[in-house]
């Protein structure tokens, strides 16, 4: 009887207009979805954050693209992808990694301009809260995350002790943005064996299995438009040939337009590969709907 | 002449604003959908009276002119939607109001609104404090106090 009942009731959902796939673009405040990360998941920098890609809300699919460089002084970086965000809940990303070894290459016997490259697949649950809007909860917007990696010199990351060439991590984000403080939080916890963020493969000889490492941002709104703040990540440590260090960077955002969002940030991503002190800028640019 | 000013008088009185009548309510000031702030700084913040006049004056008129949200307020009692929002703004910014209107859940029954109105009505907002000159903090302390209200308000 009481299913006979729910049947009647979603036959009466299913005919009413009202509730007809009316789908909309946009209607997410500027910068609520946050930016695009180096690995292409919606984020900060270098952290990814529990918000979904896209300027769409419960009832529509947006989407963003990006192109990033992080100028090192040995090194660049380029990424470019895109991501697509499904009623506000769940996200699929590409990305795309060159990471150019200029005339560090030389030194590191890979030959001057050797490229590392390496394909992100993303994809984001939101799970539960909302960032946002609970304005009146401490409840944190939590999603879950995988990014499945594969990095391309597969002879070259296994010759300095990486166990794979491929690799998934696993994260879990939580973030709120604190209105009365103008202040954005973010926590993640990454299960990851990705050496270099998997541009050095997976695992290795020092540590050959996933470990918990940690990514954190804070920032502050200076305007409806722009956000600045600092973000930390820790990463693991591998490979015994050199060791790797925690990443971090302080950043601004300015969605120059609602669609248009510009990123600028120093980063400190310590040594790199035997190099030492790799700080430079990351630049990024983002379009989104 | 008495005819004359008796008709002006009515006149009058038939230009002054009115509103329709609307089903019984328990009035309260928790139907304004948030508390109030312990102390009257946000009002100062706000301009006061004259500030908060303003403003609501100001947003009304941009949801009306907004072609993403406009269509939601034709046909509604413009006339006391601008009365209840000075008193509900007044009365959470300490400035010394009670809240006569509807709980939010009930003033925004069956009008279909979506979450995306509710992002474009917030930048309207955003927009008429700005032209007020409200502080940027102040501002977003403000809207820390509406956003919750998204679960009365939002219906898909």
């Amino acid at each position: 009887m009481i299913f006979s009942r729910f049947l009647i009731a979603l036959g009466l959902i299913a005919a009413a207009p009202a509730y007809a796939d009316d789908g909309r673009a946009g209607g997410k405040l500027l910068l609520t979805d946050g930016i695009t990360t180096v690995e292409g998941a919606a984020g900060g920098g270098i952290a990814t954050w529990a918000v979904i890609a896209g300027n769409e809300t419960n009832r529509g699919i947006g989407g963003s693209a990006h192109a990033t460089l992080v100028a090192l002084p040995d090194f660049s970086l380029k990424s470019f992808g895109a991501a697509i965000g499904i009623h506000d809940r769940v996200e699929l990303s590409y990305t795309r990694h060159v990471f150019d070894t200029r005339d560090a290459g030389a030194a590191l016997g890979l030959g001057k301009g050797f490229t590392f490259g390496q394909d992100v697949f993303g994809a984001k649950v939101r799970l539960l809260g909302d960032a946002i809007w609970a304005q009146d909860s401490w409840v944190p917007q939590v999603a879950v995350g995988v990014q499945y990696k594969d990095a391309n010199r597969d002879a070259v990351v296994r010759a300095v002790g990486a166990r794979q060439d491929k690799g998934a991590d696993i994260y879990v984000a939580a973030t709120k943005l604190i209105l009365s403080q103008s202040a954005i939080l973010n926590a993640t916890v990454r299960f990851t064996k990705a050496n270099q963020w998997g541009l050095l493969g997976f695992g290795g000889d020092k540590q050959s299995s996933r470990t918990a490492q940690f990514e954190g941002s804070a920032g502050v709104m200076l305007s409806p438009s722009i956000v600045v703040g600092a973000e930390y990540r820790t990463k693991p440590d591998n490979l015994g040939f050199a060791e790797e260090d925690d990443s971090f960077d302080v950043f601004a955002a300015w969605a120059v337009h609602r669609n248009v969002t510009v990123t600028a940030a120093y980063a400190d991503l310590g040594d790199i590969a035997t190099v030492k002190n790799q700080r430079g800028l990351f630049l990024s640019l983002q379009g989104a709907f | 002449m008495s005819l004359f000013l008796a008709t002006v008088l009515l006149l009058g009185a038939q230009a002054a604003p009115t509103e329709e009548a609307v089903d019984p309510y328990t009035q309260n000031n928790a139907n304004a959908g948030a508390t109030a702030f312990a102390d009257d700084a946000m009002w100062r913040a706000f301009h006061g009276r004259e500030g908060v006049d303003r403003i609501v004056e100001a947003f009304v008129a941009r949801n009306q002119s907004d072609p993403r949200i406009g269509d939601i307020f034709k046909g509604q009692d413009m006339v006391r939607l601008r009365r209840v929002l000075k008193e509900q703004f007044c009365y959470i910014l300490n400035g010394g109001c009670d809240y006569s209107g509807r709980t939010m859940k009930d003033a925004h029954k069956d009008m279909g609104i979506q979450q995306a109105d509710m992002g474009a009505l917030v930048e309207n907002l955003q927009a008429a404090m700005r032209a007020e000159g409200v502080d940027f903090r102040a501002q977003n302390r403000f809207l820390a106090k509406l956003a919750p209200m998204k679960r009365d308000v939002v219906e898909r």
